[in-house]
């Protein structure tokens, strides 16, 4: 399949599964905070490889991304993102420690579990949803330009199309401390096996 | 021309004569690959993602690959007046972004690509007179036409010329 044809029904179980996954993990995240933690309506993006890099304003914009290869039935990958001070709410609300210029390497291992517990549960409301086995690889932490870590899952990408695929989920907790998004990329060969287990007739058209 | 500044995104390329700057922003396991004529001051600027073109189910982008992507460069540039024989090049990027707990061949695509853009411009007898590659940072670069300057910056490691 390429990505070009996918229509708005194919779109909409995507963003589906983006909800669900979305879901579990943000719900995964509240229970650590013990906080209320609100998502968005997740939102199916197709882009050109030279968008991709603004997906965060400007590509030189300083990021926390934990990524994770995605094994098993379905391939592809997982990056959960935050800005500087959301990375730093959060450890301060998890670990009550107070981040001090750059990220010691006990809290950038904690931002990597956060992930861990998220992307774990991401993953495995969507295999019981659809049956299939889906795993996750160890987490993997960069703080870095957005650019230069949005960079690793496009180049996956490119290797299949020249467009790439990403389902984001934005959420924020209660007072807007933490914010962060949270993307899907699944491999575009994935797809009709995804759609076909949810009985979702995939024609080519 | 004016002192313009233009902005290269991923798989992508721009070309330029003195004064005018290329840039691309955020620069991780990609290869920036500039390449210049020193008398014309023509210069040009390619982000490319993957190594080598064959192989590859969907290859209609051709600035994705380092081989495809100088090829075109250097016939942009030749368009404006560039003389083949003269270009030098400086080549930045390939950082490993992630750690390499994560056992797959994703994770040392900087290294291949760098490689890979070594091979191709060396098979093409351009001279790589400057090049800040590997680590596992991300680059912004600029290069200057008007003196063949090319910045590199970094967060966390500093600023160079090279």
């Amino acid at each position: 399949m390429e990505i070009n044809k996918l229509n708005e029904m194919y779109l909409d179980v995507l963003k589906e599964l983006g909800n669900i996954g979305a879901g579990n993990a943000i719900t995964a995240l509240a229970k650590m905070i013990g906080k209320k933690v609100d998502m968005h309506v997740p939102s199916v993006k197709i882009l050109d490889f030279k968008e991709v890099s603004d997906i965060f304003g400007s590509p030189d914009t300083i990021i926390v991304g934990i990524y994770f290869d995605l094994e098993g039935d379905v391939k592809g990958n997982i990056l959960f993102a935050l800005d500087l001070n959301s990375a730093s709410s959060l450890i301060w609300n998890l670990m009550g420690l107070e981040v001090k210029g750059e990220f010691s390497e006990l809290e950038r291992s904690a931002l990597e579990e956060i992930g861990n517990i998220m992307a774990g549960s991401y993953v495995s409301s969507l295999s019981t949803l659809t049956s299939l086995n889906m795993k996750i690889s160890p987490p993997a932490i960069s703080i870095d330009m957005a650019g230069a870590i949005l960079s690793v899952p496009a180049i996956k990408y490119g290797e299949i199309s020249d467009k790439i695929l990403f389902i984001e989920t934005q959420f924020v907790e209660g007072e807007k401390l933490i914010k962060g998004d949270f993307f899907l990329i699944p491999d575009i060969n994935s797809f009709d096996l995804i759609l076909k287990t949810l009985g979702v007739e995939v024609d080519g058209k | 021309m004016e002192n313009k500044i233009y902005r290269v995104g991923m798989a992508d390329a721009k070309v330029t004569q003195s004064p005018g700057i290329l840039t691309t922003i955020g620069l991780g396991s990609c290869v920036g690959i500039v390449l210049y004529d020193p008398l014309t001051k023509i210069a040009g600027l390619v982000h490319i993602m993957l190594p080598y073109s064959n192989k590859i189910s969907d290859n209609s982008n051709k600035l994705k690959f380092a081989d495809t992507g100088i090829q075109i460069l250097i016939e942009e540039m030749v368009k404006i007046g560039a003389n083949p024989k003269r270009l030098v090049s400086k080549i930045a990027g390939g950082a490993q972004m992630f750690s390499s707990k994560i056992n797959s061949d994703i994770m040392n695509i900087g290294e291949r690509n760098a490689i890979a853009t070594k091979e191709v411009l060396n098979k093409l007898g351009i001279p790589i007179i400057a090049e800040d590659i590997g680590g596992n940072y991300g680059r912004t670069i600029e290069f200057y036409s008007e003196d063949g300057r090319l910045l590199v910056k970094t967060i966390g490691y500093g600023s160079k010329y090279i």
